[in-house]
C-alpha cells in the first residue's frame, strides 16, 4: 500500500487546483448579481459535512448531505434531471 | 491489458471509439439499452432501437474484434409513462432469443416516482419470468441514495437472487447498501460526475475487490470510452499487484456475466 507521502505525491497538486476552483466558484457568486438558489446553500452545506463529517468518510459524508434523505416514491416528476443538491 | 468494458452505449459512439477501446486491450464489450437523450415517441421507436443494439451494434463491434452483447428494457427515464412502459415491455421478449442478449437492464429508478417504481417491479418480474441476470441502474445526484434503497427494497421483495444482480453507478454512500445486501456493484468513471478514478480506487480499497466492477458507461454526454484502461493504470499508480487489476477489470466483470448463458468469453 502506499504511504501518506505517496498519495501526497500522486494527488496533492490535482486536489491543490480543485481547491482553488471552488474557491474562485464561491468568489464567483458573491462577485455576481442576482438571487442564489439551493444549489449555493447545498454546496456550502456539503463543504461543512466535509470538514465535520463525524464518524463517517468525508467523501460519504458530503454525498449524503447532497442527498436527498426522503423514503417514499413520490407522486410524479416535474423534470427528469438531477441538479446535484436537493431542493430544500 | 485485456479487460471488459460491462457497461458502454456504442450506440452513442464512434467507429474511432472502437477501435481505440480495441486497442486498450477490450475483450468483450455489454451495452445496456438507455435514454437516448430523448423520449422516443412510439413503441415502434423501441423496436428499431432493440434491432440496433442486437443486430447492427454487434457486427459493428466484430469489425475491430470486439464481442458485443446486450441489455434489453425500457430504461428509467422514459417509464414514468406506465402504459408506454408496458408497451416496451410486451415487445421485449420476442428480442430475448437473440444470441447477443444477457439479460434485463439498465432498469431501476430516475426521479424516484411511483411510476417508475411500478415499472421497475414489471422489469424484475419479466427477469424473473425469464431466468435473466439484472442490470441495475441507479439515479443520478441527489436521487442516487433514496433510489438505491427503493430499488434494494424492490429486489428483496421480489426475492431476486442478489447474486444474478449487479447494482450499477455506486459511489461512496451507496457501495455499502448493494454489496451489503448481497449484490454485485459498479462504479461508472465520469469526468464530471459519478466516480473518478481516484474514488473508485478508494471505494476498492475500502469495500475490496470482490463483487464489484468498473465501467465507463460512455454515451452521447461527456464520457471517456476509455475510462476503465486509464483507471486501471492508477491502479497500479496506486500500487496494487497486476492480478488485483486484472480481477477487476477482466475475471470480476467476466464471472457475473457468465451468469448468462450468452456469455461466451
Amino acid at each position: 500500500m502506499p504511504s501518506k507521502t505517496d498519495i501526497l505525491d500522486l494527488y496533492f497538486m490535482d486536489a491543490r487546483y480543485k481547491l482553488i476552483d471552488i474557491a474562485a466558484f464561491l468568489d464567483r457568486l458573491d462577485r455576481h448579481e442576482g438571487e442564489s438558489d439551493f444549489r449555493h446553500s447545498g454546496f456550502l452545506k456539503a463543504m461543512d459535512a466535509m470538514l465535520n463529517p463525524g464518524d463517517q468518510p468525508r467523501a460519504k459524508a458530503v454525498l449524503e448531505s447532497l442527498s436527498d434523505h426522503s423514503t417514499e416514491p413520490v407522486e410524479s416528476a416535474t423534470i427528469q434531471f438531477a441538479y446535484g443538491a436537493p431542493q430544500d | 491489458m485485456r479487460y471488459i468494458e460491462p457497461h458502454a452505449h456504442m450506440v452513442s459512439r464512434t467507429t474511432d471509439d472502437y477501435q481505440s477501446i480495441a486497442q486498450a486491450g477490450c475483450e468483450a464489450l455489454c451495452e445496456p439499452a438507455f435514454w437516448a437523450g430523448y423520449d422516443r415517441g412510439s413503441v415502434e421507436g423501441f423496436k428499431d432501437y432493440f434491432r440496433q443494439l442486437t443486430q447492427y451494434e454487434p457486427a459493428r463491434a466484430a469489425k475491430f474484434g470486439i464481442p458485443h452483447f446486450t441489455w434489453l428494457c425500457i430504461n428509467p427515464k422514459e417509464s414514468d409513462d406506465v402504459v408506454f412502459g408496458r408497451e416496451v415491455l410486451s415487445i421485449i421478449p420476442e428480442f430475448l432469443a437473440k444470441p447477443t442478449v444477457l439479460g434485463i437492464g439498465e432498469i431501476g429508478l430516475n426521479k424516484n416516482t411511483k411510476n417508475e417504481h411500478t415499472i421497475l417491479e414489471e422489469h424484475i418480474a419479466l427477469a424473473k419470468e425469464h431466468d435473466l441476470p439484472i442490470l441495475v441502474h441507479t439515479p443520478h445526484l441527489e436521487d442516487k441514495l433514496k433510489g438505491t434503497r427503493l430499488i434494494v427494497d424492490a429486489l428483496k421483495n421480489a426475492q431476486v437472487n442478489p447474486d444474478r444482480v449487479v447494482i450499477d453507478h455506486v459511489e461512496e454512500h451507496t457501495a455499502a447498501i448493494a454489496l451489503d445486501a448481497g449484490f454485485w456493484a459498479g462504479m461508472t468513471l465520469y469526468p464530471e460526475s459519478k466516480c473518478t478514478p481516484g474514488r473508485a480506487i478508494d471505494i476498492l480499497e475500502t469495500f475490496g475487490m470482490e463483487r464489484i466492477w468498473m465501467n465507463s458507461a460512455c454515451d452521447w454526454g461527456i464520457s471517456d470510452p476509455l475510462a476503465v484502461i486509464k483507471c486501471a493504470l492508477e491502479m497500479k499508480k496506486r500500487q496494487h499487484a497486476s492480478e488485483l487489476v486484472e480481477k477487476v477489470i477482466y475475471e470480476n466483470p467476466r464471472s457475473f456475466l457468465r451468469q448468462s448463458p450468452n456469455f461466451t468469453l
